[in-house]
């Protein structure tokens, strides 16, 4: 665990600086690229592993103990976590390196490296500092991705995207600065402990400031506008890796902080009515708007109230609940916006009414796409369903019904609004349509290794779909290890 | 010390506060540096009263020693800050190379929704025009 647990980080890290020195080597730095990843993936494997065997585990750097240096720390949770979007990270670099010029900048490979390295750090770190560090890690390099090519829109939508991370990085220093002058400590599993002898108020102060951060970087109501805003202008597969993991960092720091330093034994009032807002108007924007990516984006900011209700409810079903949520969203949200990158692609849009009777030019897409959108919605047998059952009997089961009405009403909507898109991208004909390159009724092609890594992302929801059961038990236990951190907080102590 | 210390990080929030809300991108930029200077003057402020330096060897069992934490965090942000404010810099350039100006640009959707409510009227205007053809 010594070796394998930081090479989670360092190995990102480490092939980004060679993707560096490999500069205008194109093919070389693709390879070190997906090397890079895949050692990660390996290594996150094995932590899985050996979580699922022996329970959490941690790894002290530098050979300062606990208190004081920083601590890299696994339970289930980071680790499943890791899994997950290490698989979705390695899709979509092949996605990316399979589409034309979109790896064509040399700063590419070793930034999108870089932000590899940042997730991994926010889902393993042990350090609320360190946590502040990685965040600063995910974003410089975002801010890269979101800007790279630096045209018109990149900077227009990528100033937007920045500052407001930076304000929000802002507020976390000030949140860490406070934490410190209460407790003396920036260690998770010392802070769990120290936090409680502050008086109530000023806790639920600190926990109100980390719900101001992390809900920026989750996009919750009200601080959401910022994301449907800035990612529809970035490529398609950058927007496939923040879609699928950079909001759910967010979420994972409010359900690991709310968990480890705010626990509470009954259901929050502002969760739940954050997380109802959330869904309802992220839904309502995406069903108000006309382009593929900006309908999907508005679905991330829907889908992630579902993840704030499961941790709104504060019992193990509901963290339960949210966990699944997280593990199925991440591949499905992603291979939604790779499947956009397709149709991209082919159509040379993603405006519904600019593109249209894509089912019969790129039948496979309409295939992807399909299944994704189906498991987005929450339609048996797919991945989505299982997370929303298992957050509706949650929810059922702390007698909140009113969130329970509302989810499954927004179900509802989001299932609306993928029809649309269905009906304006894939059936029916442009209302509007592009610059014909193609006679009509002939099959485009996309790139063989575009539709392989969607393929392969698509198949991984199905996967999870399949392993709902084993996927949900593993759930389970990662949200008992929540409510009760003991063990979490026993791994940091015993190092 | 420490009233003085919570005063000037007030004022570094307040004017970064106004400045960020601003339309030009250099005031932006500008409040942004004040707000993280205020970050980690607050980061320091919170290390406590300052003592002997905390070098072993230096103090003995009695002595009030400086915390160290506070500051090594202050040093860590102020690097990243450093470099954030250098790319915002930087990309506020490359916005004012792209548009020759220094304000943020309307958003697309703002300006869609600006021409759908330009067209909008110039409709209504229309309409108002064949009714009135029409009556007479």
């Amino acid at each position: 665990m010594r070796i394998l647990l930081p090479l989670v980080v360092v190995a990102p890290l480490l092939f980004a600086a060679l993707a560096v020195m490999a500069h205008g080597h194109r093919p070389i730095q693709r390879a070190l690229s997906v090397i890079g990843v895949s050692v990660a993936l390996a290594a996150s494997v094995a932590v899985l592993i050996e979580v699922e065997r022996n329970g959490p585990t941690a790894v002290t750097l530098g050979a300062w103990p606990a208190p004081v240096g920083i601590t890299l720390v696994a339970d289930l949770l980071s680790a499943l976590l890791l899994v997950v979007g290490l698989v979705t990270v390695l899709a979509v670099l092949v996605f990316a390196v399979g589409q034309k010029g979109d790896d064509h900048l040399p700063a590419f490979h070793p930034v999108y490296l870089a932000l590899v390295a940042g997730v991994s750090l926010s889902f393993i770190t042990g350090d609320l500092f360190n946590l502040f560090v990685a965040f600063e890690i995910t974003l410089v390099a975002s801010y890269v991705l979101i800007t790279l090519g630096g045209g018109r829109q990149q900077v227009r939508h990528g100033t937007t995207y920045v500052i407001i991370n930076m304000l929000t990085s802002v507020a976390f220093l000030v949140a860490i600065a406070l934490v410190y002058a209460v407790a003396g400590t920036m260690n998770m599993a010392d802070l769990a402990g120290r936090i409680g002898v502050a008086p109530d108020h000023l806790r639920t102060a600190l926990a109100m400031l980390f719900l101001v951060v992390f809900g920026v970087k989750a996009a919750v109501f009200p601080v959401f506008s910022w994301l449907p805003d800035s990612y529809p202008a970035a490529r398609a597969p950058i927007v496939a890796v923040f879609a699928g993991l950079l909001t759910k960092v967010g979420v994972y720091s409010l359900l690991r902080v709310q968990t480890l330093l705010f626990p509470s034994d009954r259901p929050s009032v502002i969760f739940l009515t954050l997380a109802g807002f959330t869904m309802i108007v992220g839904v309502l924007g995406a069903i108000a708007q006309n382009d593929m990516k900006r309908i999907l984006s508005f679905h991330i900011v829907s889908q992630i109230g579902y993840m704030i209700l499961g941790i709104g409810l504060f019992t193990v079903a509901g963290i339960a609940g949210a966990v699944m949520f997280l593990i199925h969203q991440i591949p499905v949200k992603t291979s939604l916006f790779l499947v956009s990158g397709l149709v991209e692609e082919s159509a040379g849009s993603t405006a519904l009414d600019r593109v249209g009777g894509l089912v019969r030019r790129t039948p496979i897409a309409a295939v992807l796409f399909g299944l994704a959108a189906l498991s987005l919605a929450g339609i048996p047998p797919f991945s989505g369903f299982v997370g929303k059952l298992s957050l509706v009997e949650a929810g059922f089961g702390a007698h909140a019904y009113v969130i329970v009405g509302v989810s499954l009403f927004v179900s509802l909507l989001t299932l609306f609004s993928m029809v649309k898109i269905w009906n304006g991208v894939f059936w029916g004909t442009a209302e509007q349509p592009m610059v014909p390159t193609v006679a009509p009724g002939t099959i485009v092609r996309t790139p063989r290794v575009m539709t392989g890594a969607t393929v392969f992302l698509v198949s991984v929801t199905v996967v999870i779909a399949v392993l709902a059961g084993p996927i949900y038990e593993l759930s389970v236990r990662a949200a008992e290890g929540l409510v009760d951190p003991s063990g979490y907080i026993d791994a940091v102590s015993r190092r | 010390m420490t009233v003085v210390m919570a005063a000037i990080v007030a004022v570094l929030f307040g004017t970064g506060v106004y400045m960020i809300l601003q339309r030009t991108l250099t005031r932006i930029v500008l409040g942004m540096a004040l707000l993280s200077h205020g970050a980690n003057l607050l980061l320091l402020a919170v290390g406590g009263r300052s003592g002997i330096a905390p070098f072993i060897g230096i103090f003995g069992a009695g002595d009030r020693v400086t915390d160290p934490v506070p500051q090594a965090l202050a040093l860590t942000a102020i690097v990243i800050s450093f470099a954030m404010t250098a790319f915002l810099l930087a990309l506020a350039y490359r916005s004012w190379r792209l548009t020759h100006d220094d304000e943020v640009e309307d958003d697309l959707e703002d300006r869609r929704i600006a021409r759908l409510a330009r067209l909008g009227l110039l409709g209504d205007e229309e309409e108002s025009d064949d009714s009135g053809g029409s009556d007479r």
